[in-house]
C-alpha cells in the first residue's frame, strides 16, 4: 500500500478530485482490499470530513433520512430508530464484531465488496477482469444458489437485506445532481456487470439511505445463520416484516442474504405470503416452495434447506 | 503528513506516511509492542485499542485518522503499577494462557464496563465477540470479566 492521502471538506471538493481514487469512510473493507492488492491506487479520499453526511433525521411522514457515514454502531444506539426501526437496530447488532461496527459506516456497509474467497484470494477471477469463475467446480459451498453468473458471488451486507424488506430508497450524488433509487435497483447481478455489485458510477456517492414511514402493525425480524456464533458472515439470512392477523399473515415481505449475487426478494414469495394460514400444513407447503427455482452449485444445496426452515422459523415466532 | 495524538495520556506529534496503520504507528513509531498484529484484517481483534472511548481494530485504521485521538493501549490501563481490575481478575481466573489475545480482550472488557458497569454474561460475551482466543479459554474470561464487574461494586 502507498497512497496519497486527501481530506476534502465539501462534496463538490470530492467531485473535482475525479473519479478514479476510492473513498474511505470506516475503512474497515477498504484496508482489507488494499492489503490484499484487490484495490490498486495511488491516492485515497477521505470522506469522514464531508459535512452532514453523518446524521439521522426524523422527517415524521416522510420518514428517516440515514446519512451514509453514519456507524453501524451509533444505528444501534439511536433513538429514533430504535423506536421507529427496531429491525434495523437488530440487524445491525447482527453485523460484525463491536469493533467493526464502531468503524464501518452504513454506507460502506451497502457498498462492501463480496467476501468470495476467489475474488479475496490470489485468483484472477471474473470480478477482477479475468474471465474465470473459480467457484465454478470449486469451493463453492458459500456461494450464491440463485441469480448466478457468469460470477457466483453472495452479497455480504446484513444491512441491505433489511433495507430491502423495509422499501427503503438511496440517494446518489453526483457532480450532475442528485437520484433516487429503490435498493431493489441500487444492485445489480453479475450478468449486468460482473465487476460491480451495484449501479454506482465513477464518480457517484451515496449521500443517504431514506427509510419510508413505517406502516403500524407489522412484526418484524432479522435472522442470519453463522457457521460461527461469535460474528461471521451470513450463510444465509432472513428479513421478514409481517402482518398476521390471527392465524393468518395478512401480508408481508421477505428478503434473503446470502443466497444471491445481491439482497433477494420475489414478489412471487411475497404474494404466497398474502393470507398464508399459519397451521402446520400450509407453512411447510408455503416453505417447501421457497427457492423451487434455484439452481445450487456443487456444495451449497444445504442452503435452499436453511433459506426454508429460517422462513418457517421466522413464522413459527412472529406469526 | 504530521499528526498529533494522545497515547495513554501521553501526547505525540509524529511526521508519518499516509499508508502507515495505527497498529504499526503504536508498536514501531511508539513502541508500544502491547498491542499485538494477528490477523492483520480485523478479524482476530488482537489489535484492539480503544480510540475516543471506542474500541477499534487498530490493524484497519489509518494512522493518519488518529490526528486528534485519544487512544488507550493495554499499557495505559494500570494505575501507578496497580493492574487495572480486569487485568487482576484475568489473573486470579486463569484467564490468561497463550497471552496473544490478552491485551485486546481486556481493552474490550474496560470498555464493556466503562459504558456498562453491571453486564449479564450475554452482555460479556458480546461484548468480546470481536476477539478470538485460539486457546479457547473462553469461560476463564467471562468469569474474571464478570468478577471484575461484581467487585467494583
Amino acid at each position: 500500500m502507498q497512497f496519497s492521502y486527501i481530506q476534502p471538506t465539501s462534496i463538490e471538493e470530492v467531485f473535482k478530485l475525479g473519479s478514479a481514487a476510492p473513498l474511505y469512510a470506516g475503512g474497515t473493507d477498504l484496508i482489507g482490499l488494499m492489503k490484499d492488492d484487490i484495490i490498486k491506487t495511488d491516492k485515497v479520499i477521505n470522506i469522514k470530513k464531508l459535512k452532514g453526511l453523518d446524521k439521522i433525521e426524523d422527517k415524521g411522514n416522510k420518514g428517516i433520512e440515514i446519512g451514509p457515514l453514519v456507524k453501524i454502531a451509533d444505528l444501534i444506539e439511536n433513538e429514533t430508530i430504535q423506536e421507529k426501526c427496531p429491525l434495523l437496530v437488530q440487524t445491525a447488532k447482527e453485523i460484525a464484531s463491536p469493533q467493526l461496527r464502531n468503524m464501518g459506516t452504513v454506507g460502506g456497509n451497502i457498498c462492501q465488496r463480496p467476501r468470495c474467497w476467489y475474488y479475496r484470494g490470489d485468483f484472477d477471477c471474473i470480478r477482477k477482469g479475468g474471465d474465470t469463475c473459480y467457484a465454478v467446480g470449486g469451493e463453492n459451498k458459500y456461494h450464491c444458489i440463485i441469480g448466478g453468473g457468469p460470477c457466483f458471488i453472495v452479497h455480504p451486507s446484513d444491512l441491505a437485506v433489511a433495507l430491502l424488506a423495509l422499501d427503503a430508497k438511496i440517494e446518489i450524488t453526483s457532480e450532475n445532481g442528485q437520484k433516487t433509487v429503490p435498493v431493489n435497483d441500487f444492485f445489480i447481478l453479475p450478468e449486468d456487470d460482473e465487476t460491480k455489485e451495484n449501479i454506482l458510477e465513477p464518480g457517484e456517492i451515496v449521500t443517504k439511505i431514506i427509510l419510508p414511514e413505517q406502516a403500524k402493525g407489522f412484526k418484524t425480524t432479522y435472522i442470519k445463520f453463522k457457521e460461527r456464533s461469535s460474528w461471521d458472515f451470513a450463510v444465509v439470512s432472513v428479513a421478514a416484516v409481517l402482518k398476521t392477523d390471527g392465524n393468518m399473515i395478512k401480508n408481508g415481505k421477505l428478503a434473503f442474504g446470502g443466497v444471491a449475487p445481491h439482497p433477494w426478494m420475489e414478489a412471487e414469495i411475497n404474494q404466497k405470503l398474502t393470507g398464508l394460514n399459519t397451521d402446520e400444513a400450509s407453512v411447510d407447503a408455503f416453505t417447501s416452495s421457497l427457492f423451487h427455482n434455484a439452481e445450487p452449485m456443487e456444495k451449497n444445496e444445504y442452503k435452499v434447506i436453511l433459506a426454508r426452515n429460517l422462513v418457517k422459523r421466522i413464522i413459527d415466532n412472529l406469526a | 503528513m504530521k499528526i498529533n495524538l494522545t497515547v495513554n495520556h501521553k501526547n505525540y506529534s509524529l511526521q508519518i506516511n499516509s499508508d502507515l496503520l495505527l497498529v504499526d504507528l503504536l508498536r514501531d513509531h511508539i513502541g508500544l509492542t502491547g498491542t499485538k498484529k494477528g490477523c492483520e484484517i480485523g478479524e482476530c481483534g488482537a489489535c484492539t485499542v480503544i480510540m475516543n472511548g471506542k474500541t477499534v481494530n487498530s490493524c484497519l485504521v489509518l494512522a493518519v485518522q488518529a490526528d486528534g485521538a485519544e487512544i488507550t493501549t493495554i499499557e495505559g490501563v494500570a494505575n501507578n503499577g496497580d493492574l487495572h481490575p480486569v487485568q487482576q481478575a484475568f489473573l486470579e481466573h486463569d484467564a490468561v494462557h497463550c497471552g496473544f489475545c490478552t491485551p485486546g480482550m481486556v481493552l474490550s472488557a474496560i470498555n464493556l464496563l466503562n459504558h456498562n458497569p453491571n453486564p449479564t454474561e450475554f452482555e460479556i460475551r458480546e461484548a468480546i465477540a470481536g476477539n478470538l482466543c485460539r486457546c479457547t479459554g473462553y469461560q476463564q474470561i467471562v468469569e474474571a470479566i464478570q468478577s471484575a464487574a461484581d467487585k467494583s461494586k
